[in-house]
């Protein structure tokens, strides 16, 4: 059995835009899940990481490349994709959006068993399922609605919902930003310990650095489409590489040694990526004129650059790096 | 030391209150906010904050009761006639709203929402130029005043509500979550502005946020609330380094640092959930969810207790000497 659970190789989604344009949102994605970990994938709203998170799913098609989960490419017949959702789960950003307000918390958890057609006594793996979750008595919440819950119980039944089928992979898109800040942590530990108690596999994508400090293995940086930078959490975050990194880590509150650089402007626009590297025109290094005493100003506006490995594990797509 | 700009004194706000037992969202909170001085208030939702913000314009839902005094300058907000009033909101103290990016009009071109305020307030300005000038202030091209508000992203939209708080140059901005819905970059870039307006234009400010650690960063001040109350105030950088209050701890523990090691694969958060308004615990009412509490705390009569350097914490170890 290979140590990658999931990979996708040379990705690309696009969507049509207005005026006949493309949207590239995804635009070359390699990048690989392996078992046992908890990946985050970090980039700004509009960066692509929601779309890759979708098509990992299945519920985008590729334009070009291919997801592969243990080692084979999925297809998108129906007959292979259910059982595929049984294995790879997701869990949504807004637990109140992604509850059917008139189904009970034991329909909710239940729904995914009778989907999948998973034989077995429902109510003992219901039970299980919100047990291990942190709701007990299990009982006691069979027969409530989503709205008699706070926000961070209805997170847990969502995580509930999606390990009840024992996925290998839970898809987690910013599992925690709606919440409270007080019932943040629980959740991420909820989430840590499902990777060390029921060895499930965790792509978490935010946009949040501190969450991937908090529970991630590795990290996996997007910018418009590609990732920009990856390796180790604490490797990445204490040796960033990629100027835009760089800015995303000096504008977390408590990164006080760091000087902050906000870039202008936000995050660009997919149908009209640009020349070169994707990140020069807003790329402090270019704008401080680091780049053109490095005598890389010309590459970086003309010369696309992809991900090499700068130190062991840690890679990075920067002229620069 | 000058009389404050405002001054809120032992306010009370308890919605739906006619008649039956209405549901008390504030419960007693006093605090001082000096001319060109930053306030954080920090805290989970429905701990009051947002109600404390609603009840300084009074701009609460009717039947909502508010008690205690909010003085303005010497002048309490909840005795003013509705013509003064309206005289004070915008022109004395305006607000920036959560959610903001649904608070536009999305018929009507961002300029002239802008100008709509200010003719309101003073029909004799000259409206476009001031327009002009505020949509510079918060950093958009003034053209941009020509366009409606779904043409603009979020972090731009999010700078014409500042505009439009602006309008009338109030002296004190309240920011309710401004920041919430939008990117980390923008959020950056959001809360530079801020700063630059209040060092600028030497505005006081209230700022609302459920995170400590960006209060530490913006706010010279912080008061964090819990179920209604301010349960420890102090140095906005202080109260976030070392935590009188276990909440005040579980709220700042929340936002990792990173580098921290102790925070590293090793996420904190606090059990349970935060009290119903109608059913607030007795005694602290943080006691059910509190890993230091003791044999006393459900029936404590706790209150802001001195905790050195200008901090006050509502919390027995703090009157006991020790910190938790």
């Amino acid at each position: 059995m290979s140590d990658v659970l999931l990979e996708t190789r040379n990705l690309h989604v696009r969507f049509p835009a207005r005026h006949g344009e493309v949207a590239q949102a995804v635009d070359g994605v390699d990048l690989s899940v392996r078992r046992g970990e908890v990946l985050a994938l970090v980039g700004e709203s509009g960066c692509g990481k929601t779309t890759l998170a979708r098509t990992i799913l299945g519920l985008e098609r590729p334009a070009e490349g291919e997801v592969r989960f243990e080692d084979e490419p999925i297809s998108y017949d129906a007959r292979y994709l259910r059982p595929y959702r049984g294995k790879v789960q997701m869990v949504f950003q807004d637990p109140m959006g992604s509850l059917n307000p008139r189904q009970t918390i034991y329909e909710v958890v239940a729904e995914g068993l009778r989907i999948q057609k998973r034989p077995g006594d429902e109510a003992v793996r219901v039970a299980d399922a919100l047990a291990q979750a942190g709701l007990r008595p299990p009982e006691r919440f069979f027969q409530l609605y989503p709205y008699e819950l706070s926000g961070g119980q209805r997170q847990r039944v969502v995580i509930a919902g999606a390990m009840v089928l024992q996925p290998a992979l839970l898809v987690a898109d910013e599992p925690v930003s709606s919440l409270d800040a007080s019932v943040r942590g629980e959740i991420l530990a909820l989430m840590l310990r499902l990777v060390h108690e029921q060895g499930v596999t965790i792509l978490v994508v935010t946009h949040d650095l501190g969450l991937a400090w908090n529970i991630a293995d590795r990290i996996a940086v997007m910018y418009l489409g590609r990732i920009v930078e990856e390796g180790p959490t604490e490797e990445l975050l204490s040796n960033p590489l990629h100027p835009y990194t760089r800015a995303l880590l000096s504008v977390v509150p408590e990164v006080e040694e760091m000087e902050q650089q906000i870039l202008q402007g936000e995050a660009p626009d997919p149908t009209r990526i640009p020349s070169g590297c994707r990140f020069h025109p807003r790329c402090p290094l270019v704008a401080s004129g680091e780049a053109e005493r490095l005598g890389i100003a010309d590459r970086c506006a003309s010369e696309d650059v992809a991900l090499s490995e700068v130190r062991p594990g840690h890679t990075a797509a920067c002229h620069a790096a | 030391m000058s009389e404050p700009l405002l001054s809120v004194r032992d306010l009370h706000v308890t919605y739906g209150a006619e008649g039956k037992a209405g549901v008390p969202a504030v419960r007693g909170v006093s605090f001082d906010v000096a001319a060109g001085e930053t306030l954080g208030l920090a805290g989970e939702s429905g701990c009051g904050k947002s109600t404390i913000a609603g009840a300084l314009l009074k701009v609460l839902p009717p039947k909502t009761e508010i008690r205690g005094e909010i003085l303005f300058d010497g002048e309490d907000v909840l005795q003013m006639k509705p013509g003064r009033l309206r005289a004070v909101r915008w022109t004395e103290m305006s607000i920036v709203f959560q959610g903001a990016l649904h608070a536009l009009n999305p018929v009507q071109r961002v300029g002239n929402q802008i100008g709509e305020a200010i003719d309101i307030h003073d029909p004799r300005a000259p409206t476009k130029a001031r327009v002009a000038e505020l949509l510079e202030v918060v950093g958009l091209p003034a053209r941009r005043g020509g366009d409606y508000p779904h043409q603009l992203s979020g972090g731009q939209r999010q700078r014409v509500l500042i505009a439009l708080a602006l309008a009338c140059s109030p002296r004190l901005l309240i920011a309710d979550e401004p920041t919430t819905a939008l990117d980390v970059m923008v959020q950056a870039q959001v809360l530079r502005l801020l700063e630059d307006l209040q060092r600028d234009l030497g505005l006081a400010m209230i700022f609302i946020t459920h995170d400590l650690s960006t209060l530490s960063y913006v706010c010279k001040r912080t008061a964090v609330m819990y179920a209604g109350r301010i349960v420890e105030e102090g140095e906005a950088e202080e109260v976030f380094a070392s935590p009188a209050h276990p909440y005040t701890a579980a709220l700042a523990a929340a936002f990792p640092l990173i580098g921290d090691h102790s925070h590293r694969l090793n996420p904190s958060g606090l059990g349970g959930d935060p009290p119903d308004p109608r059913a607030i615990p007795s005694g602290c009412p943080f006691h059910p969810r509190c890993s230091v509490a003791v044999a006393d705390c459900p029936n404590a009569a706790v209150e802001l207790w001195p905790a050195g350097d200008g901090r006050r914490a509502a919390c027995v170890h703090v009157l006991n000497g020790s910190r938790p």
